[in-house]
């Protein structure tokens, strides 16, 4: 995981920042409009709890360096989690200005722009004074979870190192997000700030019995592995329609890699979720003419956010609902799909409504209807007990029935948000750090951590 | 429809709204352009021996993403030859009759270079003087400005020989860097000046360069102490006026044209309830040009016509004689903040201003539990945010968040009032972001009106203790 990545220009061309930044006047201006509340609600609301008034106060005094030092002491990663965060739902979601008819103070982007003008001046994470210690954790899976677990336990003068399948770090941040909204090279640029702490980051498959070799060399692992490929579209005919059916996760990290630069004429997604509002877009922005998000239900039951269901609009993309997809013929000129119309009924069951079929003539289709769990993978930590696919942890600390397993983000959680993970990976952090902990420290210790006492 | 035209010591003028002696009257074409925009009267820049400037001049205070809040000058008086202002005000009085233009004067303390300069101006057509003995930078330092409005004795010996020429009011300027306003504006009417106005610019060093370490305004890598004046000032202003225009020593209160800090229409209220005549605008000219008169005479009319006054002199000094010394306050007045709910947006700001800046007695405990009386606790303030587990909402997995009452804002955040420890100070009312949420509202304490003077005047109440034995 050390090879260096280079942006496709033309990637760069079509997926330009959807949010611009701030200049560092506006961001002022925006900083001086924050109340500056008391026990503020966004702090409460942000699952990592960023001293928001405080960092967004910093910027207002012109002192981006303390205001950059305040996200990244709650969340190192505050500046991917700056651009990728649904504000809308989290912090701003809970602005008092709300309570005034006033538009929320604009928190993302000025984190973003505090984040920014630190890295871009060289800033590092700082690192904290304290001893080395000898005990070492793996991390499973180098996305949010593993990196805010691993830089937090380093913090701390513990050997980790971050394992992943994948020839770049980053899990989804690199691979996964939309990259109007985070590039993969400024993930890269995060990921390189948490390896100066002195993380250690290895290309390695884990697969069944490497579990085994890591509970001997390690001392705790952490489980941030996520979630696996994209549920298959149980459909007939999908067997055969070849590359024309796509995983929208691989599709994603096709472009994002600049491996992938175009897409065919008409796509159509299937699932109405925020990773199915992605692909959507990218295809559009690919050079789709027509994208077409097919949902078996009715707008007010996506999982999408409400926003991205906005955006999705404005890009061109059209919603067919109350569509579910029945049979799929291939031919030398696309594919058929092959959709029956489905009512809720009143406990929520889908029910077949004759006579209304659909036929949609495309050329790709790229199911998103939810990633899968790794049974597999997971079934291999022995001692580790899951619920439908879903590791079972202790909230407050991350550990797994096994006491030396701790586990966080997408694999817990069932997926959620990258800000989600990285609390959860920092919560392991604490966990193992506690766990591993002297018995003086480990008796010194409330039980839960300081943060949540 | 109100009525604005204004007669200040005999100076006859459209309006009360005059632009003060400053960069802004420098040249008759400006005073010119500012009478076409509405100004009823203009002070000239001050006239005398022509000086020489440097640069920069200027330099200002911003507050909280707001430019100039305050702004700090070290201008000299008018670099231009005294002929080309008289000539000037000649042809502005011949184009503009009905406005006022005032002749600001300062030249060295010689009876007969003050003769010399009265004469030639009122002969170029000034309906009034005003005498510069404020400015604070510069001409103080040769014995002129200040140096002269800081000495009654001064200040009244120029006045006298001025008076000795003057056919027109004479108004003295007076300067706010002086312990006692008072004496001043006494010798002015010991004097016989006609009118005063004030204030001038206070003196002032209104920032440093952290990357330089020169203070702002920088010449040539030094500064020198300017005058300031601006929004920042108006209440040391008001204070200062009510000063002058409440006391009787040598004499009832004359004329006063108010300075310092007029911006807007609502700040030139102000002023007039404290006993101007006339108000004088520098800074806000300055800051977005003449056109802002407008709203001052369009604001003003709208309101006088609101209240029902049909000219300035019907509400003039209104608000004198509500000022008083303190030894004049009612002890047994008591208000209580009172917080509506209904209105409250859950920031707290009142709840920790109480706690870290007052007197401990906003809380937070309508869900914990409701607790009266004095706070005794050394703690850290629990947050209620950090207490949780926080996960990105998912509407069909995480119910919302309970809300408890029947607010718009759940209970817990909407701050408590305990009125028995509420001393009414005021300060969660003025740190509420939401207008009208937090209001102060009266208690009876069931006891009769007292003032400290009159509790003192009874020797029970003031004797010291009593030593027994």
């Amino acid at each position: 995981m050390n090879g260096t990545f280079a942006e496709h220009p033309e990637i760069a061309a079509r997926f330009p920042d959807l949010h611009p930044p701030f200049d560092p006047r506006a961001a002022v201006v925006e900083a001086n409009r924050c109340l500056n509340c008391f026990d503020a609600p966004c702090m409460g609301a942000c699952p990592t709890h960023i001293d928001v008034p405080k960092f967004i106060k910093k910027i207002a005094s012109a002192n981006v360096t303390g205001s950059a030092r305040t996200i990244l002491e709650a969340n190192v990663l505050g500046a991917s989690c700056s651009r990728v965060c649904p504000v809308e739902v989290l912090c701003e979601g809970a602005c008092v200005m709300h309570g005034r008819e006033e538009r929320p103070i604009e928190i993302g982007r000025l984190q973003r722009f505090a984040m920014e003008t630190y890295y871009s001046s060289g800033g590092r994470i700082p690192l904290r004074s304290r001893p080395e210690r000898k005990q070492s954790i793996a991390c499973i899976g180098s996305g949010p979870a593993s990196l805010a677990c691993a830089a937090e336990l380093r913090q701390q003068g513990f050997q980790v190192t971050v394992m992943d399948r994948r020839s770049f770090p980053g899990g989804l941040n690199t691979y996964g997000v939309a990259e109007y909204k985070l590039r993969a090279a400024d993930s890269l640029h995060e990921v390189e700030q948490i390896r100066e702490l002195g993380v250690k980051f290895e290309t390695r498959k884990i697969d069944a019995g490497t579990l085994d070799h890591l509970e001997r060399d390690f001392d705790a692992v952490f489980l941030g592995v996520g979630l696996g490929a994209m549920q298959r579209l149980d459909v007939e005919g999908v067997a055969d329609a070849g590359p024309a059916l796509m995983d929208a996760l691989e599709f994603i990290a096709g472009y994002k890699t600049g491996k992938r630069l175009a897409v065919a004429s008409r796509v159509v997604v299937i699932g109405a979720g925020n990773t199915a509002i992605d692909a959507a877009v990218a295809a559009k922005r690919l050079g789709a003419d027509e994208v077409t998000i097919l949902y078996r239900r009715q707008r007010e039951n996506i999982s999408a956010f409400d926003f991205e269901y906005e955006h999705a609009l404005k890009e061109g993309i059209t919603f067919v609902w109350e569509m579910l997809p029945v049979r799929l013929t291939s031919a030398a000129s696309g594919l058929t799909l092959i959709c029956t119309r489905v009512r809720t009924d009143a406990s929520g069951r889908l029910v077949p409504v004759a006579g209304a079929d659909l036929t949609i003539q495309c050329d790709v289709i790229i199911p998103a209807i939810g990633q899968s769990p790794l049974f597999e993978l997971l079934q291999q930590a022995r001692g580790v007990k899951l619920d439908k696919g879903r590791v079972i942890i202790d909230r407050a600390t991350g550990q797994t029935s096994n006491p030396r397993f701790f586990a966080g983000g997408d694999c817990v959680n069932g997926g959620r948000e990258v800000v989600d993970a990285v609390a959860d990976g920092k919560r392991a952090a604490l966990g193992i750090a506690q766990w591993l902990g002297t018995p003086a420290e480990r008796s010194a210790a409330t039980g839960t951590p300081p943060w949540l006492t | 429809m109100a009525d604005l035209t204004t007669n200040f010591a005999g100076i006859r003028c459209p309006n009360p709204f005059w632009l003060a002696s400053a960069p802004p009257t420098n040249c008759g074409e400006q005073i010119m352009r500012a009478f076409d925009a509405g100004w009823g009267g203009a002070v000239w820049k001050t006239i005398g021996e022509p000086i020489t400037n440097v640069s920069s001049r200027y330099s200002s205070v911003d507050w909280a993403g707001q430019r100039m809040m305050g702004l700090n000058n070290i201008e000299l008086i008018s670099d231009r030859p005294i002929e080309t202002n008289l000539r000037e005000i000649a042809e502005v009085k011949k184009r503009y009759p009905k406005h006022a233009v005032i002749a600001s004067l300062m030249v060295e303390s010689k009876r007969e270079n003050w003769h010399d300069i009265v004469k030639r101006a009122e002969d170029a057509g000034a309906d009034g003087l005003e005498l510069n003995f404020g400015c604070p930078h510069g001409m103080s330092e040769r014995g002129m400005g200040s140096a002269v409005g800081q000495v009654p004795e001064y200040a009244q010996m120029i006045t006298a020989w001025v008076k000795e020429a003057a056919r027109t009011p004479v108004l003295v300027k007076l300067t706010p860097n002086i312990t006692d306003i008072r004496m001043v504006a006494r010798a002015a009417k010991r004097a016989g000046a006609d009118g005063l106005s004030a204030i001038n610019t206070i003196n002032s060093i209104t920032g440093i360069d952290l990357d330089t370490f020169a203070p702002r305004p920088m010449v040539d890598g030094k500064s020198s102490h300017g005058g300031y004046c601006g929004p920042a000032v108006k209440p040391i202003a008001l204070n200062m006026i009510q000063q002058v225009n409440g006391d009787d020593v040598d004499g009832p209160p004359i004329p006063m044209s108010g300075i310092g800090g007029v911006s807007s229409w609502r700040d030139a209220v102000e002023f007039f309830l404290l006993g101007c005549g006339t108000v004088q605008v520098c800074t806000a000219a300055m800051h977005y040009g003449y056109r802002i008169v407008e709203d001052m005479i369009d604001g003003l009319s709208n309101w006088m016509d609101a209240k029902g006054f049909a000219t300035i002199e019907d509400f003039r000094g209104l608000s004198l004689p509500r000022v008083t010394d303190w030894k004049h306050l009612n002890l047994n007045y008591k208000i209580v903040a009172s917080i509506d709910e209904s209105l409250c947006i859950g920031c707290q700001l009142c709840h920790i201003a109480c706690w870290d800046g007052a007197h401990q007695c906003i809380h937070l405990d309508r869900v914990s539990g409701v607790v009266d009386g004095q706070v005794e606790v050394h703690a850290k303030p629990r947050l209620n945010g950090l207490e949780t587990i926080a996960v990105t909402p998912i509407a069909k997995l995480d119910p919302p968040k309970p809300h408890v009452g029947p607010y718009a804002i759940s209970l817990e955040r909407i701050p408590r009032v305990d009125e028995t420890e509420c001393v009414g100070c005021n300060l969660c009312s003025l740190v509420c972001p939401v207008d009208q949420c937090i209001t102060m509202v009266e208690r009876s304490t069931g006891l009769a009106p007292q003032t400290w003077a009159e509790r003192t005047a009874s020797a029970a109440d003031c004797a010291p203790p009593q030593v027994a034995g």
